[in-house]
């Protein structure tokens, strides 16, 4: 097939594209098996399902320009990243991106300060491509080892003889409220399943082998054996707070879990959504197969001595140390120590012992 | 972009009666939402039971070998 390349019209899409095209192939995004023809975009953005009626909140799209169209329906095209095919669609349908209605229908607002919606506005092309796909290649992973497709990870649950799985979403490096958050929930599973997303970051976010060294300490150090599975998804987050929370729990499904954490402002970024608006989502769908864990935010209190949220604590805020990324991230910048009741030594060590562990 | 389709499903009158009851009492906004809802749920139920995973057994062994290879079993 590949050796045929030069006879396919190709599309080059980038990045994002390229791990939506590794999702597919790999399962992750089941029951997709390729990118969205109008009908299924339609009823995604109108009613959050797709048209086989099965929950589904996130648009799975390709764009082109007009002037790079050089085929259409019924077509095979190459899906390139970087000259690099990764793909080959079948062409099942072209249609006009209807950009304002994405833009409000997924991300609620058309503020184009918000990173999704300048994605539409300013990004994407002004037409959509769906089709199936058949996975071809995947873009290099640095992080191969760290890498399981969700049939590894059923079997990988089955043989550890876990039948209740709960799913952990993060971008961060590990700070005790992650892992307290984490631990309450392994208190009613079998087992944790901890998935850091691998993609494009914000600058002055911790680089992915910062997380992944991290997280492989406090999984070491601080978790019963076999009672974690440490594992990456490549995906390009799309900021879309509570439509967002429910794609993740979706993939979270595909890959076995039967539980998902949804934690304080779950996808979102900056004041686009509430709180807890995440959380709040769940109820509209009875049938996703994976069952939300809500959580409150932790925190460390000086009056009880240890780890407690806003239901077990009765002290007032002045006892409260709130974990905060930027506290860690500005210790970590001035050399100064964090504080064992933030960050476990352990992973401590990790952060600061990197030469350079930022995005710039 | 329009909404989507829909049909019309017969359900006793009395079932009907007492659903919308219960409908204004909650944060439905009608019968049909009710009735989607729990259907919804009901459906997924049974599809879950009869799902089988998709892999063979030599999917299984080649996986596995896999797993041991990257130290998770």
């Amino acid at each position: 097939m590949l050796g045929a390349a030069d006879e396919y019209p190709a599309i080059s899409i980038g990045l994002r594209e390229a791990y939506d095209v590794e999702n597919i192939g790999y399962g992750v995004y089941s029951p997709l098996d390729g990118f969205m023809v109008y009908e299924d975009l339609e009823n995604v953005l109108m009613n959050m399902r797709l048209s086989s009626d099965l929950p589904w909140t996130m648009p799975i799209v390709v764009s082109v320009d007009e002037d790079s169209m050089d085929f259409g329906v019924g077509d095979e095209v190459l899906l390139s990243y970087m000259d690099r095919p990764l793909a080959v669609m079948q062409v099942e349908d072209i249609y006009r991106l209807d950009r304002r209605l994405y833009a409000e229908r997924v991300f609620g607002t058309t503020d184009p300060s918000h990173p999704g919606v300048y994605n539409v506005f300013r990004e994407m092309g002004e037409y959509l491509v769906g089709g199936r796909i058949e996975l071809l290649d995947t873009v290099d992973n640095p992080y191969a080892r760290f890498y399981l497709r969700p049939m590894e990870t059923r079997v990988l649950f089955r043989e550890r003889g876990w039948k209740t799985i709960v799913g952990f979403q993060t971008r961060n490096a590990p700070h005790l409220g992650h892992e307290y958050v984490q631990k309450t929930a392994l208190s009613f599973v079998d087992g944790i399943f901890i998935n850091p997303v691998i993609g494009r970051k914000k600058r002055g976010d911790f680089k992915d082998e910062v997380i992944l060294e991290a997280y492989s300490e406090l999984v070491k150090h601080y978790y019963p054996k076999d009672s974690a599975v440490l594992s990456i998804v490549r995906y390009e987050m799309r900021y879309a707070g509570p439509r967002e929370a429910i794609h993740h729990a979706i993939m979270r499904k595909n890959f076995g879990c039967t539980h998902f954490i949804v934690g304080r402002d779950h996808a979102g970024v900056g004041n686009f959504y509430g709180p807890y608006d995440a959380q709040e989502i769940f109820r509209e769908f009875p049938d996703l197969g994976v069952t939300p864990v809500f959580f409150k935010e932790f925190f460390y209190c000086r009056r009880c001595g240890g780890i407690v949220h806003e239901r077990i604590c009765p002290h007032d805020e002045s006892n409260r140390v709130r974990f905060s990324g930027t506290y860690v991230r500005e210790a970590i910048l001035e050399g100064r120590d964090i504080p064992d009741y933030i960050v476990r030594p352990e992973v401590a060590r990790v952060l600061m012992s990197h030469p350079d562990p930022f995005v710039s | 972009m329009g909404q989507g389709k829909y049909t019309t499903v017969s359900i006793p009158r009395s079932l009907y009666n007492r659903i919308k009851k219960l409908v204004e009492e909650t944060g439905f906004k009608s019968v049909s939402d009710y009735v989607t809802y729990v259907l919804r749920e009901v459906v997924a139920m049974h599809e879950s039971e009869r799902y089988e995973e998709p892999f063979t057994e030599k999917d299984l062994e080649e996986i596995k070998k896999r797993l041991r290879a990257l130290g998770y079993i």
